[in-house]
């Protein structure tokens, strides 16, 4: 038998097992979601106003902007320039983010002029005191959790994820409600060993924006303190041609122009 | 001292082309700027009394103003201090120790005259080096006074009058800090704070106020600090020199009989980077004390080596400890004990250890944290506790102390024994 025939035949044997005519599995579904969140275009930037309201009605809010570049395997690389509260303006944080190991991070005290390292940590703490965690940021990896496809209607994919290192993390499932269309996540619940729901992620609203379909409010809940931090963003852009020497040094001690928009 | 002139037609071309700079980046600026500051109300008192001391260690009120412009090429960096101080006698402004009522803590404009070149020239804060307040390859001024009293941490450093050139080539960064006349640290000098006086051997403060003679004539009295980084996939390595002077009155010219900065040279290195759970760092530097080398003049530091090693980790969410191993050796030991006093000789080690913690709380609005320095062979310790509480974005309350407790009164820390002091500061920034 030609060889040619062999492949062929396998190939198609491999596509019906896998049911991959048509279907896509939980993997693919989150995969494809993690690429729409946090991969579109090759770089972009945006400005963000963040309001954290607490159980009281009080608000702290913060401005800053990120900038984001793709690199190889899906690494990143993010800048994120404060500009308010004013105790915190002209701050930097920037992260290495490594997908085979622990990201590098440090944070630019500009009144210093200290390019301060912080330890790789908790991926799973407060970004900036708000109900938005450091990995609400840059990504979850999606090998991290074990997903399950719970259902499937018209429009989205409910994906149950299991975490595969309990120990690591606060909660002991959370649930995703997957875009069909844009395969961006619209809704996440999270939830702690005693069945109870603590944690919700809202995309409230999403716009297209350069041709890619992008989350621009978004609102996290911990149900517990009764805290919600919303997001808006604006000035977005993608695909500006980010230059990977804006996430050094040289450009903690003077932010790139990119950030002045 | 005798001021010399620097030649003029060196100042002529730096002038000129610093102007050509100037104007050429100026016109750049404009693009986007922010304005901000703060002002700053502080408190402090030592614990115990101190003959030789006011009661008060602090008590000042601040307006920091700053302005920020980022043009295409260029940024400009404005930032000024203007403070009333009720501790320390009114003085006439000296712009180089930040005295009088005018602090200028930024002035500086930063251009790239080629894409692999940046220059910032002015008045600017430099920092480098691995420790978390232990310094080696660090020889950029401190102000010891503000942080033993309790200004907030961003007052250790002291600004620098310099030039700073950096080169980024491609696979590796080259910095060089020139600072045309010496800037020392701000030392404890005894008005403020009480500090051991060796000729008086004895602790001393505003009865002998340390007056130096302070190298300051322009582009010979210099100091130069290089410093080449390279980053090997998220592990930072440097390589160190500095060329310029003792940064306190550490010498004393016997026939002056007044302190003195002896001259001093230092080549060291560093590695920073994640490992296992958090991150470690090493430095390493050699202080060749020029005038010194044989070690044989009681009135000048003998040279030393000085070695440094740390990590830190997140033990539990929002509670960040670390730890630091830091060692001075003292070179040619035995010319320095021949001539040395024995009852206040050192050691030819000076072993140190530093623990931090730091707490977050309250959605990160409430910052507990505990600094502490603790020397086996001084025999000595330095504890700075600290709480900061964000009441509003604007508003933020501080408190803390500076604790210091040791068995002799001639050691680092031990010598400041009769300052352990409390402070607490409210800041509204804008």
């Amino acid at each position: 038998m030609p060889l040619k025939l062999v492949f062929t035949l396998c190939t198609i044997f491999l596509l019906i097992a896998s049911g991959a005519l048509g279907a896509l599995t939980a993997e693919q579904i989150v995969s494809q979601a993690n690429q729409a969140s946090y991969y579109a275009g090759k770089d972009g930037r945006a400005n963000v106003k963040m309001t954290i309201t607490d159980k009281n009605g009080g608000t702290r809010n913060r401005e800053f902007t990120i900038l984001r570049l793709n690199g190889q395997k899906g690494d990143q690389k993010f800048y994120v320039y404060f500009r308010a509260p004013a105790d915190v303006h002209q701050m930097v944080f920037l992260v290495w983010k490594n997908i085979e190991r622990d990201d590098d991070r440090w944070l630019w005290l500009p009144a210093l002029n200290l390019q301060k390292r912080i330890a790789p940590g908790d991926k799973r703490t407060s970004f900036v005191g708000s109900d938005f965690l450091y990995e609400d940021v840059s990504g979850r990896g999606i090998d991290e959790d074990r997903h399950e496809l719970v259902e499937e209607k018209e429009d989205y994919y409910l994906i149950k994820s299991v975490p595969k290192d309990p120990s690591s993390v606060e909660f002991t499932w959370f649930q995703t409600w997957i875009d069909k269309e844009t395969f961006l996540p619209k809704r996440a619940e999270y939830y702690q060993r005693n069945g109870n729901r603590y944690r919700e992620v809202e995309a409230v609203k999403i716009e297209t924006v350069g041709g890619f379909p992008t989350v621009t409010i978004a609102e996290a809940r911990d149900l517990n303190s009764g805290s919600v931090t919303r997001n808006s963003f604006s000035e977005i852009e993608y695909n500006i041609g980010l230059q990977e020497r804006i996430f050094t040094e040289r450009f903690l001690r003077r932010p790139p122009r990119e950030i002045s928009r | 001292m005798m001021k010399k002139p620097a030649p003029f037609f060196i100042l002529a071309v730096i002038a000129g082309s610093c102007w050509f700079a100037v104007s050429a980046a100026a016109a750049d600026l404009g693009e986007f700027g922010q304005f901000n500051g703060f002002a700053d109300a502080r408190y402090g008192a030592r614990l115990q009394s101190d003959s030789y001391q006011k009661q008060t260690t602090l008590a000042e009120t601040r307006l920091q103003l700053g302005l920020f412009r980022l043009g295409g090429s260029s940024t400009l960096q404005l930032r000024t201090d203007i403070y009333y101080d009720d501790v320390v006698e009114q003085k006439s402004v000296d712009l180089k120790e930040g005295s009088g009522w005018i602090d200028l803590r930024e002035a500086n404009l930063l251009f790239s005259p080629h894409s692999l070149v940046d220059l910032k020239v002015g008045r600017q804060i430099l920092t480098w080096g691995t420790g978390d307040l232990l310094f080696i390859n660090d020889l950029f001024p401190k102000d010891w006074q503000a942080f033993f009293i309790g200004r907030d941490v961003e007052y250790l450093k002291a600004p620098s009058d310099a030039v700073l050139i950096s080169l980024f080539p491609g696979w590796f960064n080259i910095d060089i800090a020139y600072t045309p006349r010496f800037d020392p640290d701000r030392y404890i000098r005894g008005e403020r704070l009480s500090y051991w006086n060796p000729g008086l051997n004895r602790i001393a403060g505003r009865d002998a106020v340390v007056s130096p003679s302070t190298p300051d004539r322009w582009f010979s009295d210099d100091e130069i600090a290089v410093r080449l980084t390279k980053n090997i996939s998220g592990y930072e390595t440097a390589l160190y020199f500095y060329d310029g002077y003792w940064k306190s009155p550490v010498g004393f010219d016997p026939l002056a009989a007044t302190a003195l900065f002896p001259r001093l040279s230092v080549y060291g290195a560093s590695l920073r980077g994640n490992l296992g759970p958090g991150v470690a760092n090493l430095e390493i530097g050699y202080y060749d004390s020029r005038h010194d080398r044989s070690g044989d003049d009681p009135f000048l530091p003998n040279s030393e080596w000085r070695f440094l090693a740390g990590y830190e980790q997140e033990v539990v969410r929002n509670v960040t400890l670390a730890g630091q191993y830091y060692l001075e050796a003292l070179q040619r030991y035995d010319a320095y004990e021949s001539t040395a006093s024995a009852a206040t000789a050192r050691d030819p080690y000076r072993h140190l250890v530093t623990l931090r913690l730091t707490w977050l709380m309250l959605n990160q609005n409430l910052n507990l944290s505990l600094f502490c320095y603790y020397s086996p062979t001084d025999e000595d310790i330095y504890l700075r506790p600290a709480l900061k509480y964000k009441l509003t974005d604007a508003w933020q309350l501080s408190a803390g102390a500076n604790i210091f407790y040791g068995r002799y009164d001639h050691t680092f820390f031990a010598q400041f024994n009769q300052n352990t002091n409390l402070y607490t500061g409210v800041r509204y920034s804008f």
